[in-house]
């Protein structure tokens, strides 16, 4: 009867940063993969993702009459662009933080969490 | 009922004695917002899980007692009166709107509430169960920025107008109210949830009420802008939420820590301002002028919690405190006691804050000399911090170093927004010539 939240557990890439070295980058994957395994087996995972550069992004845009412009590039004119992302469940904020945490932890970065609109009850 | 209601208001129209029963039930009416407001919300908010609502009942409440009070005098627990009153105001009204499909899940929240066994309130209130105490963790939760929590700490557990704190922190009645907006709608939507933080999190989260405390105190003490020093209201308030968390957390020392460490700071308001507003400093203080009630139960205090054997920041703020105010040692040995103090808690927290304070306290041990050499120290990452300007002035000036002094006293007051400080600051700059 526990009420459970969804909230986006999202990782910005700062672009022009040094990337991290191989050996970084392994113990990265490693521990986001440990990450992932906990969230499933604690039934908090709901989706997960590591996205490609915004530089391959394109934007399809409908106008008001109806057509549809595409355009190279992501949308926002930014130099931080979502890198990846963790769709959880979690009881409340607090969970939710500390589940952050442990991503942060896993990914060697900071977190940002976001809850999800209320889903209509069925 | 209505009718005996009546009768009473025409009888007291002609009735002198009565007006003054009414005046004075008036102002115990007032008393009980000021201690119960806290209390009765944070019970309303566990009942009703939203914090609007429970705000909305509770002043629901106090209406009516305002409305009965003074015809019938008070009820023999006018809080536990607040409390149910505006309990049963609130599932009358959610009765009434329970078809609206945004009242639907509080009704059903009710509906749950009083259906749930006892195990299952057991569970849900943990081993704490005075509701203010969950009221504080939430409005001091580190999700919500520092200035929201302060506010948010006023608005609820201290029963302030939101035109009040505005003009405590000299903001925008508007900017002050959407901040309590935002706020209480992160807790809603965020989901921060509404309990004291479970062991492992409790050290960092206690922490963070007691800073939120202990900055609504500094407000008042030391106003961060405008003309007036002191704001007593600001003051008297943190004192009331210090004491409330040592009564609700009597086993952490930190908390009883902090409200030693108020008490001894808030005993010497009389001594701190001249007739004229001016500012007078610890050393120049007239003793006598102290709040001795204050200063005893602030150091009955300290030594009882340093007893424990686990010291911590507020602690060791308070012991200094009481060694200022302890009259059984000389200027000398309170200031050897002091830095001994400060010695201990920069191995705790080394942070150039501490660093400043040690210096201070070295400078009347073994010199001005030697105090400043310990500030030249710190002057890099304590740049753009108003005290260390004024204490390397202060010393500067001791020294006979009267450019380098005035120099300085010129940078403190680059940042002092405070009218009290600049005034003493001014004043010690003219006097260098």
């Amino acid at each position: 009867m526990s009420a459970t939240k969804m909230y986006l557990l999202s990782v910005h890439m700062v672009e022009g940063q040094e990337p991290p070295s191989e050996e970084t980058m392994q113990t990265m994957y490693a521990d986001v993969d440990r990450f992932n395994q906990k969230l499933q087996a604690d039934g908090a995972w709901v989706f997960a993702g590591g996205l490609l550069p915004a530089d391959v992004a394109t934007v399809v845009r409908t106008q008001p009459d109806g057509k549809v412009i595409t355009t190279d590039g992501p949308f926002a004119e930014t130099k931080e662009h979502l890198g990846g992302f963790w769709v959880v469940r979690a009881a409340d904020l607090d969970a939710a933080l500390a589940l952050a945490a442990a991503g942060s932890k896993a990914c060697q970065g900071p977190v940002e969490v976001r809850p999800f609109q209320d889903m209509p009850e069925q | 009922m209505d009718r005996m209601d009546s009768m009473d208001r025409v009888d007291g129209v002609d009735d002198p004695s009565r007006d003054d029963e009414r005046r004075a039930a008036r102002r115990e009416t007032e008393q009980v917002f000021r201690e119960e407001y806290g209390r009765c919300v944070a019970a309303l908010i566990r009942f009703l899980g939203d914090i609007d609502l429970a705000e909305e009942a509770v002043q629901e409440a106090f209406t009516v007692a305002l409305e009965q009070w003074p015809l019938r005098g008070l009820p023999p627990k006018p809080g536990a009166w607040i409390t149910t009153t505006a309990r049963n105001r609130a599932v009358d009204r959610l009765r009434r709107e329970a078809s609206r499909h945004d009242r639907h899940r509080q009704a059903q929240r009710l509906l749950d509430a009083t259906t749930a066994t006892p195990e299952e309130r057991a569970a849900e209130e943990g081993p704490v169960s005075d509701d203010r105490l969950r009221l504080l963790f939430t409005c001091c939760h580190p999700a919500l920025a520092p200035a929201a929590q302060v506010a948010l700490t006023l608005r609820l557990l201290g029963g302030l107008e939101t035109a009040e704190i505005a003009r405590a922190f000299l903001v925008p009645e508007a900017t002050m109210a959407q901040r309590l907006v935002r706020a209480k709608r992160k807790i809603k939507e965020a989901g921060i949830p509404y309990r004291v933080p479970r062991e492992a999190e409790l050290p960092d989260r206690l922490k963070g009420v007691l800073d939120t405390v202990y900055l609504v105190f500094n407000e008042g003490w030391t106003a961060s802008a405008g003309e007036t020093l002191v704001r007593e209201d600001l003051c008297a308030e943190a004192l009331r939420l210090a004491r409330v968390l040592v009564e609700l957390m009597p086993d952490e020392p930190e908390a009883v820590g902090l409200l030693a460490l108020l008490l001894l700071t808030h005993a010497r308001r009389a001594a701190r301002l001249r007739a004229d507003g001016t500012l007078v400093l610890l050393t120049d203080q007239d003793r006598a002028l102290w709040d001795r009630a204050e200063i005893t139960e602030g150091q009955a205090l300290v030594r009882a919690c340093l007893r424990r054997g686990s010291p911590g920041p507020y602690q060791i703020q308070a012991a200094v405190n009481a060694a200022h105010s302890d009259d059984s040692l000389d200027e000398r040995q309170r200031w050897e006691q002091v830095l001994a103090l400060y010695d201990l808690q920069l191995r705790l927290a080394p942070t150039p804050v501490v660093a400043l304070n040690r210096a201070v306290a070295l400078a009347e041990v073994s010199g001005p000399e030697a105090g400043l050499a310990a500030i030249d120290a710190l002057r890099e990452p304590l740049s753009a911090y108003q005290p260390l300007h004024a204490a390397r002035a202060d010393l500067l000036r001791r020294l006979a170093r009267d450019a380098e002094a005035a120099s300085e006293y010129r940078a403190a007051l680059e940042l002092t927004a405070n009218e009290t400080e600049r005034t003493f600051l001014e004043g010690r700059l003219a006097e260098l010539g």
